[in-house]
């Protein structure tokens, strides 16, 4: 598959969040502010590449050979957890500048469904390393793509007057609604 | 009558979806049918009845450091089970569940009772508080996916209501779980200003 095709598919026509449904708790709560949906949206791609990485090597040379595909769900949320804490620790030493940036996301990222659902899609696709890795990369893009954008919309939600019973979350998911019904319009591009 | 409450705790008064809000990626992609809604609501039901189970009969053995991991090493295990599982005697069920099966582990209901709950409470309890919030997150599921189904091809758990011609595909799709989970939400916020 060539890589273009899979950078448009990943980030306009199966986005992540608005067409697959994954990620939707960050979607629905770092979303207020759009800085802090930047910031989210950086941490996320940073994981989402080095977990792509690590999870596909182990499956390649660790539980395809020795045959146990079935420990893949263990094994994964295992990896990512581990990453995660380990990018922490690492980002702590070596520069504090981004692990201010993107320290307090870190921890959350561990529960993002987005990780673990990459990491398996990937092999359900049968993609290859680099294949896998780019895909990992697109995926991000698409998921920083509808938080910024569904950020924006929500910072100007703030100032609409709204019946009392549709404040907060309720009218956030109608607004994500009209938006993924305008991602619907990428169907049948690629 | 205070284990009743345990149980019934999770249904109605701390429902995890319309009121603790957890658990969303699942409540919004596997609710197309009826059928797919309770499938998944249940199969999250077993996991977090189990792993409520197991975890608050382990809680002494594993040090307050390292708790979270082997929490989710447990919760990951039973997942894996339910997977085979449903692969094997549901496979129509697991095909259109698909991703979402596996998913489970990062559900935060699941980690999220382990830690509130069955990491204080005894074994009896722990299992009744898996159980009953398993039950609320189904029957949220199961609401959710009916009027999905309902409204976009007129059928409540494949019976027919009135026919597919007239039903507005968008509820199905995408679009649709977003705007029908918030008239719910609404719904229930409008009820609790009363």
């Amino acid at each position: 598959m060539s890589y273009f095709i899979i950078f448009i598919s990943a980030v306009f026509v199966n986005n992540i969040v608005l067409s697959q449904f994954l990620g939707i708790c960050p979607f629905l709560g770092v979303s207020k502010k759009l800085d802090t949906a930047m910031g989210m949206s950086a941490a996320v791609s940073f994981v989402m590449v080095l977990s792509t990485l690590c999870t596909f090597l182990i499956n390649s040379y660790v539980l395809v050979p020795l045959g146990i595909g079935f420990m893949q769900t263990i094994v994964y949320i295992l990896v990512i957890a581990a990453l995660v804490q380990m990018i922490e620790i690492i980002l702590k030493k070596i520069s504090p500048a981004l692990y201010q940036a993107l320290g307090v996301f870190l921890p959350l990222i561990t529960t993002n469904c987005t990780i673990l659902g990459v990491a398996i899609l990937v092999i359900q696709k049968n993609f290859s390393l680099l294949e896998s890795l780019f895909f990992a990369f697109s995926t991000s893009i698409g998921f920083a793509l509808a938080l910024i954008l569904f950020a924006g919309l929500r910072e100007q939600l703030r100032f609409s007057s709204l019946p009392k019973a549709m404040q907060g979350t309720p009218i956030a998911l109608i607004v994500a609604g009209i938006l993924a019904m305008a991602f619907m319009g990428f169907s049948g591009v690629a | 009558m205070k284990k009743l409450q345990i149980l019934f705790n999770g249904i109605l008064k701390e429902n995890p979806t319309f009121v603790l809000l957890l658990g969303m990626c699942p409540t919004l992609a596997t609710t197309t049918s009826a059928i797919n809604g309770m499938g998944m609501g249940l199969a999250t039901a077993c996991v977090l009845l189990c792993s409520n189970t197991v975890i608050s009969l382990v809680k002494k053995l594993i040090p307050d450091s390292v708790r979270i991991p082997a929490y989710i090493v447990i919760i990951a295990s039973f997942v894996t089970i339910v997977e085979l599982c449903l692969k094997a005697w549901a496979p129509a069920i697991s095909e259109s569940l698909g991703l979402f099966i596996p998913l489970i582990v990062v559900n935060c209901i699941v980690l999220g009772r382990a830690e509130a709950f069955a990491a204080k409470n005894s074994v009896l309890d722990s299992a009744l508080d898996g159980l009953g919030m398993g039950l609320g997150f189904t029957l949220s599921l199961t609401v959710i996916g009916s009027i999905r189904e309902f409204l976009g091809s007129g059928n409540i758990f494949n019976i027919s209501i009135f026919p597919e011609d007239y039903g507005m595909l968008i509820f199905i799709l995408a679009p649709g779980a977003f705007i029908v989970l918030g008239l719910l939400m609404a719904t229930i916020q409008h009820l609790k200003n009363k």
